[in-house]
């Protein structure tokens, strides 16, 4: 369990984090979401002790990191994929991980295996590596010491589809073993589909917290749908006349309702639907309009 | 696929079972570093191809030219063109080259007691000067015992403990100041360049202002921790040359290094 309280770090007049606080339950995947620059990395370098806040704390089980002996073999830890020697070989690189928290050697073929990198890449030099070799060596090297924490930045990027979605089945199947997980990104559409948790945050503050459903619902204004029928015109027809809005959106139309009330006024006129959806789209919305005030592109 | 088993339900960590890094281990991975790269490995090599060149060179003249004559110890000075530019070098790029590689973010999050960490590599940059003493010794010896097979001359051997002792201080320094400059520091081609301008531009300019200046002169020998090391080559050290040896190494090895050192162990680590 990972316990932020208070945590404020500044520098100079700047507030990097302002007052955060939050939790991370052993069990679930925590997905930690914000623009470029909100705070996210600052908090976790403060997480394992590389940089002092200015007020607050992070505990991870209890104790403050640099407490922890051996800490490799409490918490993984994935910062930077690329801040390793561009010119050590990728097993090597998990080589002086493995000797430093004291694991055999055997380890470092288990974790090669397990982030699918081959023997002929982990003899390649770190120079050489694709962005998602490095992230697949990164994570290896995280989970060297079978650490029952966690903290992951940016582990998702600069992998492909097939990798992000290795990764989810990764961390789905570590968090279910009792495993904690703190990731972060700035994409939405990577920690929707990773995390059970969601933490958000712009400009330092947290802006909302809570599992994809809470979120929503907290969310002002109704759940959106596309629908798409044989007859749209007949549709929206009787869904205005029922006192939704409507508007066409693409092959079908957009509607501010929930799908099954679309699916009964369909029903009730006897309309055939092609298709029937929540609008995707509708966390990202969340997502934009809370940390918009940090945006760095306005927003329409 | 390798099933990951995740130790410590539940929500405190179970510390009891863990012990800290032993130091001995934090050494043997700082050494490991020093050589697992084509650049680091290259970098020690080079210093014993070097230290072997310029004797073999030394060798060559002094068996060649009748009015060359050389001793044991003339072969072990020579490593001043080798060994003694070579190992501050190598006293730099173990410090800096986590900063510029940006290890040091993962070499502190698995050793967060950064004291150690930084005691590790001192460590091994004693070992290294060491060492590279230890390859000196045994490269004169065997060109002094060709020297004296190949040239009309004696073969004079001429080592003693304080020589020796006088030799290892030597290296040891060498190794610290640019150990020291490089904590300061913490960026190779400055700490480099740094070392350069003390070790060859500096001693010039400390000559300069001691003609000039007489009130100069006088403080120079508290100041110029080159030339305090002077007498060592030889192991002519005198109380005052002692003297003027630990005032100017203060200035110069315990100053930067104590500074360098406040600034890795509060610094953020990026």
């Amino acid at each position: 369990m990972i316990t932020v309280e208070g945590l404020t770090r500044k520098y100079g007049s700047f507030t990097a984090v302002d007052d955060v606080s939050f939790v991370c339950q052993p069990g679930r995947v925590t997905g930690f979401l914000g623009p470029n620059g909100a705070g996210k990395t600052t908090t976790m370098r403060v997480m394992v002790g590389l940089t002092p806040p200015t007020a607050g704390r992070v505990t991870i089980g209890g104790h403050l990191y640099n407490d922890i002996p051996n800490p490799g073999r409490h918490v993984g830890v994935l910062l930077d994929a690329s801040a390793q020697h561009a010119g050590r070989t990728g097993r090597e690189i998990l080589e002086l991980g493995a000797r430093t928290m004291g694991l055999p050697a055997e380890r470092i073929d288990e974790m090669l295996e397990l982030v699918s990198l081959t023997p002929a890449e982990a003899k390649r030099r770190l120079r050489n590596y694709s962005l998602g070799m490095k992230q697949r060596l990164g994570i290896a090297h995280a989970l060297l010491g079978d650490p029952s924490v966690l903290i992951l930045d940016e582990p998702a990027n600069g992998l492909d589809p097939a990798g992000i979605r290795w990764m989810r089945g990764l961390l789905k199947g570590y968090a279910e073993r009792g495993g904690t997980v703190l990731l972060s990104s700035h994409l939405l559409n990577e920690v929707e589909l990773i995390a059970d948790e969601m933490i958000l945050i712009g400009h330092g503050r947290i802006v909302a917290q809570g599992d994809k459903k809470s979120l929503l619902a907290g969310a002002h204004g109704t759940a959106s749908t596309f629908v798409t029928a044989l007859d749209n015109e007949a549709l929206a027809t009787a869904l205005r006349t029922r006192g939704l809005t409507v508007a066409s959106a693409g092959d079908g139309l957009r509607v501010e309702a929930e799908p099954v009330e679309i699916g009964r006024t369909a029903a009730e006129n006897a309309i055939v639907l092609t298709d029937l959806r929540a609008a995707e789209g509708a966390l990202e919305d969340l997502f934009l309009e809370l940390t918009s005030e940090t945006q760095r592109e306005v927003l329409a | 696929m390798t099933t990951i088993p995740a130790s410590g339900l539940g929500h405190s960590l179970d510390l009891s079972s863990t012990t800290p890094t032993p130091f001995g281990r934090l050494v043997r991975v700082e050494l490991r570093k020093t050589r697992d790269t084509l650049a680091g490995f290259w970098l020690l090599l080079s210093t014993a191809i070097l230290t072997a060149l310029v004797m073999v060179i030394q060798l060559a003249v002094g068996i060649t030219q009748d009015d060359v004559s050389l001793s044991y110890n003339s072969f072990l000075t020579s490593t001043s063109f080798s060994i003694a530019v070579l190992l501050p070098i190598i006293g730099i790029m173990l410090l800096t080259s986590e900063w510029s590689q940006r290890t040091a973010m993962v070499t502190f999050s698995l050793e967060p007691r950064r004291p150690n960490v930084i005691a590790a590599k001192l460590v091994v940059g004693l070992l290294l000067a060491v060492a590279a003493v230890v390859i000196a010794l045994g490269l004169a010896t065997v060109c002094n015992a060709l020297y004296g097979v190949l040239s009309d001359d004696p073969t004079v051997w001429n080592a003693s403990v304080a020589h020796t002792a006088a030799f290892v201080l030597l290296q040891v320094v060498g190794m610290l100041t640019g150990f020291a400059f490089a904590a300061l520091l913490l960026n190779t081609p400055a700490a480099i360049v740094i070392y350069m301008v003390y070790s060859f531009v500096l001693p010039g300019l400390f000559e300069l202002g001691a003609q000039l200046m007489d009130w100069f002169d006088s403080i120079r020998p508290w100041i110029d921790f080159n030339s305090a090391q002077s007498p060592l080559v030889d192991a002519t050290m005198t109380g005052k040359d002692w003297s003027y040896f630990v005032v100017s190494g203060f200035i110069w090895l315990a100053v930067p290094l104590a500074v360098g050192l406040w600034r890795v162990l509060r610094a953020e680590v990026k």
